[in-house]
């Protein structure tokens, strides 16, 4: 009786341990980031890209709008192809886009928006990361929507496509 | 000439007194970089990764060193950030409460069947 139970015992914790280790395997080793993790806008001094005046996060933040921070850069690819979905979101005229240039040089940075449009309100730099570390970014290009409560209600990482214009448009309706 | 060598000594001080701060501040800054994951990485903590994302988070983990802030309170700003994933040591609270004690459940069930076993 006693060894039955012993048995038993084994068997389920056998089984207990090939049904955790069989779903590992189908999971995804690369980690996906909670993304809807809400979070509050944080305050921060940052450089004005064209001006390179000093700006505070309440100065830029202070209209009861959507806003919308975009974190890129020149030598960033993905940044060139998710450029033209930002220069049609910058139509709305009820959010204001914030730019965020990422670890770039000043000209290449500036030849960038000459070529291919200006879709920010205001752009800051962003020249050793550590502003972008305040926002929870992962690299470049990352996108932020603050709602009028000024709180971070989506992100997105990764180039903006029409897909995920399509979701800002309806977030900040 | 007296003046001179308790200048010389105090000087010697400052510097012994300095270098001890330097060698503390890098100990920590190490321990800390050690127990944050690169978080665009594989299986990588930030110490051992130079990606983009390593090499600003080592600059703010030295940033906020050099302000004074504690261990703690670095953690806190991150997990803010990153969530509890971004480090290694999970901090004893409602969600982890099963991660910290089973194995020292196991441990003393273990001890208990060892201990019936060579009664």
């Amino acid at each position: 009786m006693k060894n039955k139970i012993y048995l038993s015992a084994i068997v389920i914790f056998l089984i207990f341990c090939f049904v955790i280790f069989y779903n590992g395997l189908n999971r995804s080793n690369v980690y996906t980031p909670k993304i809807n993790q809400k979070q509050n806008l944080p305050k921060f001094e940052a450089k004005d890209f064209y001006s390179d005046k000093n700006i505070t996060s309440e100065e830029l933040f202070k209209e009861d709008i959507f806003y919308v921070v975009n974190i890129w850069a020149s030598w960033c690819v993905p940044c060139r192809k998710e450029h033209k979905f930002l220069m049609e979101l910058s139509k709305n005229e009820n959010i204001k886009i914030i730019g965020l240039n990422y670890k770039d040089n000043l000209n290449n940075a500036k030849n960038f928006i000459n070529e291919l449009g200006n879709p920010y309100s205001k752009n800051l730099t962003d020249k050793n990361g550590l502003l972008s570390i305040e926002f929870g970014a992962y690299g470049v290009p990352e996108t932020f929507i603050i709602n009028k409560r000024k709180i971070i209600v989506n992100k997105f990482i990764g180039p903006i496509n029409k897909k995920t214009l399509n979701q800002i448009r309806k977030i900040i309706k | 000439m007296k003046i001179f060598k308790i200048f010389l000594l105090m000087i010697l001080f400052i510097n012994i007194a300095n270098a001890n701060t330097d060698i503390k501040d890098k100990n920590l800054n190490n321990k800390i970089l050690k127990n944050i994951r690169c978080l665009v990485c594989q299986g990588q903590s930030v110490y051992d990764s130079e990606s983009e994302f390593s090499s600003t988070i080592k600059l703010l983990v030295k940033k906020k060193i050099n302000e004074g802030k504690s261990e703690k309170q670095i953690y806190e700003f991150l997990r803010e950030r990153y969530g509890d994933w971004v480090i290694y040591e999970p901090e004893l609270n409602r969600n982890t409460y099963i991660l910290w004690l089973l194995p020292l459940l196991l441990f003393l069930l273990g001890g208990a069947i060892i201990t019936k076993k060579l009664k």
